[in-house]
């Protein structure tokens, strides 16, 4: 009987020093994140190396013991990723699901402009901080009615404004424009209607396609018929490899722009040699070998291309969004701890933050805090990434 | 670009474009035909064929012989979803076949979804070259790929229905399933050779077209629609009526975004089912659509 009841005892002491003994000497409260990507579904090509990214970072800095609070403490941070499949109901519905039932202090998503501005009113009701991985300016302006919502890649405003600086420059006047008909491509139209008309170019030809579409020659036979100096065509893989082939077989004079939804070397695969000499507008990832040795990002996207590349392939500027998104909501982190409203004004508060997408200074009237620094022009020689001048 | 030269190019899409929709539009009419059943997972099938033609291709495996066992492969899949599918509810109405070929598609995506993952997949054109000049369009090659395969599968098709046992006895089941049956026919038999056979041409739909659009896991939803649209409107029994419904799709859509606008492409194509439909409704058209018989 001596023995059961030591081993009553002894059973006792085992249990309680795994549930309640572990509180006082080790790990801390794990801070909660939660992350939408579209990890499946057409926008999974931006997605799953935002997911990758994601991963990455979580692992890396658990396995420095995590993020140090405003408690003095280290906190393991644990991130809660869904798939939205890019689509925008199951968008809504998972946003729904991080800020009910995972209660997590911030969210970092989602990869495509119509899942973000999907999911607005739900986290802005709900006072949540989301940092968006998607283009469209409408995310984040105007700035008062977007209390809650910031987001890292460079506006479609500021992307398009380079992209015809560059054109204007080039007296490249008679542009022809295509886009995929969703948020990215009819917003980046707007934008590039707006900018063109202050630039003074003459917009020739005005082309939609569908995502799924399996053929665009019969657009790109209107853009040939109007002769234009230089076409634009805003979309993302495999959509924009599928126009990019057309344009190449349809013989389509003058050079060829794309958006930064090109980004990655799944664009280059798909495209095959349709893709020499495409020119597009993007952050400096691509480049960061290029870079000036003077350029401040250059040391941070040098680690960040080795460290991804080393596990999952050619970098792409997706990941670098979400690696964004996610140092902004960890830093926020160590000086507020999981405190939602906290956290959201020191998003707001971050300046001189140096990124993968630029250098970010947030302010009550920023939320995406980048400027042309953050873009240059990128084309595309024998398959390989080249900063244009 | 004279007006002319473009006109040929849109002409020319469209061919391509429509021949696709022909072979899948096909598909749809010889199961309905033989079944009365509308086989919502033929899209499917079309994805299966391209994604197993990459992966032929990727294992070195040549072209002709990728092709031969990506069609072999799907329409095993197809007599497959006869099987275990369509067989164990036949007597039930045929609106429950039809949620089970749903069902099928589903499952077969998801599986394509574990196994080849999200992401497209390029495909090298069957013979390499630059596009050809004809009547100042430009074709890509694969385009006339496209085109050969569906006329030599129209042909095939064509000598097995009217000059083969089999095909005469797939046709009997069409136009009087007792009365084959009476006759010695194994009605259940042709169902599965039906379904086997639709699975074959979805899947050289898919394997021919990979090449233009890449193989991604969820091609075969869109590319099924358009199938479906191109059956329909060659009244859904008849196998001509489908490859004119499919060359008529093509040649909409690619002449009202070349024509028109490209913002209204689908809802013209869409536009023009509706008012053939109704049409037919009316008794306007000399054909009428799923024809009791």
């Amino acid at each position: 009987m001596r023995i059961v009841g030591r081993m009553i005892v002894a059973v006792t002491l085992a249990l309680w020093t795994l549930t309640w003994g572990a509180v006082p000497g080790g790990a801390q409260e794990p801070y909660k994140i939660g992350a939408i990507f579209s990890i499946t579904g057409p926008g999974s090509s931006l997605g799953i190396p935002e997911r990758d990214t994601a991963l990455m970072l979580e692992a890396e800095v658990n396995a420095k013991g995590g993020v140090k609070g405003p408690d003095g403490k280290l906190h393991p941070v644990k991130l809660v990723i869904y798939d939205d499949a890019s689509d925008e109901t199951k968008a809504v519905l998972t946003a729904k699901k991080l800020i009910d039932e995972d209660r997590v202090t911030a969210i970092v998503g989602t990869t495509l402009s119509g899942t973000s501005l999907a999911i607005l009113d739900t986290v802005q009701k709900a006072e949540v901080p989301l940092v968006s991985c998607a283009a469209a300016i409408k995310i984040v302006e105007p700035a008062a009615e977007r209390k809650w919502i910031f987001k890292t890649p460079q506006s479609d405003q500021l992307i398009v404004g380079v992209l015809v600086d560059h054109l204007k420059a080039r007296g490249l006047t008679r542009v022809a424009w295509l886009n995929v008909d969703y948020a990215f491509g009819q917003l980046g139209w707007i934008e590039f209607e707006k900018a063109a008309q202050k630039a003074g170019l003459t917009i020739v030809a005005n082309e939609k396609f569908g995502q799924k579409d399996v053929d665009m020659t019969p657009q790109l036979t209107r853009v040939k018929a109007a002769s234009p100096q230089a076409t634009v065509i805003w979309s993302i893989p495999p959509s924009a490899s599928i126009a990019t082939k057309n344009y190449a077989d349809l013989g389509v004079a003058g050079p060829l722009f794309q958006s930064h939804g090109v980004g990655n070397k799944r664009y280059v695969e798909l495209a095959g040699p349709a893709s020499n000499g495409v020119l597009f507008p993007a952050g400096k990832l691509l480049v960061a070998e290029q870079l000036a040795d003077t350029d401040p990002q250059k040391p941070v996207l040098l680690a960040y291309a080795r460290d991804f590349e080393a596990k999952y392939g050619p970098r792409n500027t997706f990941g670098g969004h979400a690696w964004d998104a996610i140092q902004l909501v960890l830093r926020a982190m160590e000086k507020a701890g999981p405190d939602r409203a906290k956290v959201r004004s020191a998003i707001e508060g971050t300046r001189n933050f140096v990124g993968i997408t630029g250098v970010f200074d947030f302010s009550v009237t920023d939320h995406n805090g980048l400027d042309r620094r953050a873009v240059t022009m990128t084309q595309i020689v024998e398959g390989q990434w080249r900063q244009a001048k | 670009m004279s007006f002319e030269a473009q006109l040929a190019q849109y002409l020319a899409s469209g061919l391509v474009v429509g021949g696709v929709y022909a072979l899948i539009g096909l598909g749809f009419v010889i199961v309905y035909r033989v079944t009365r059943i509308i086989n919502f997972a033929q899209g499917e099938f079309v994805m299966l064929g391209a994604l197993l033609m990459v992966t032929g291709r990727h294992l070195g495996l040549p072209t002709a012989a990728a092709f031969v066992l990506a069609v072999a492969v799907v329409a095993v899949v197809g007599a497959l979803l006869e099987r275990v599918g369509v067989h164990p509810i036949r007597r039930a109405e045929a609106t429950a076949a039809l949620i089970v070929t749903i069902g099928a598609s589903i499952a077969i995506r998801g599986t394509a979804l574990a196994v080849w993952g999200t992401d497209p997949y390029a495909l090298d054109a069957f013979s390499p070259g630059p596009p050809l000049r004809v009547l100042g369009a430009s074709v890509v090659r694969q385009g006339f790929w496209v085109l050969a395969v569906a006329a030599l599968v129209f042909a095939g098709l064509w000598v097995f229905f009217t000059r083969t046992y089999a095909g005469s006895a797939v046709t009997a089941c069409a136009v009087n399933p007792r009365g084959a049956r009476l006759m010695g026919i194994r009605v259940e038999r042709m169902w599965l050779l039906a379904f086997a056979l639709s699975g074959g041409l979805g899947a050289a739909a898919g394997a021919v077209i990979a090449p233009i659009t890449y193989a991604t896991y969820d091609m075969g939803l869109m590319l099924g629609l358009k199938g479906f649209v191109a059956a329909v409107l060659g009244g859904l029994v008849s196998p001509v009526g489908a490859i004119a419904g499919g060359f008529l799709l093509g040649l909409l859509e690619s002449l009202s975004a070349g024509l028109l606008s490209s913002g209204y492409k689908d809802a013209v194509a869409f536009v023009v089912l509706i008012l053939l439909l109704l049409a037919q409704v009316a008794g306007w058209t000399p054909w009428r659509v799923a024809e009791e018989t």
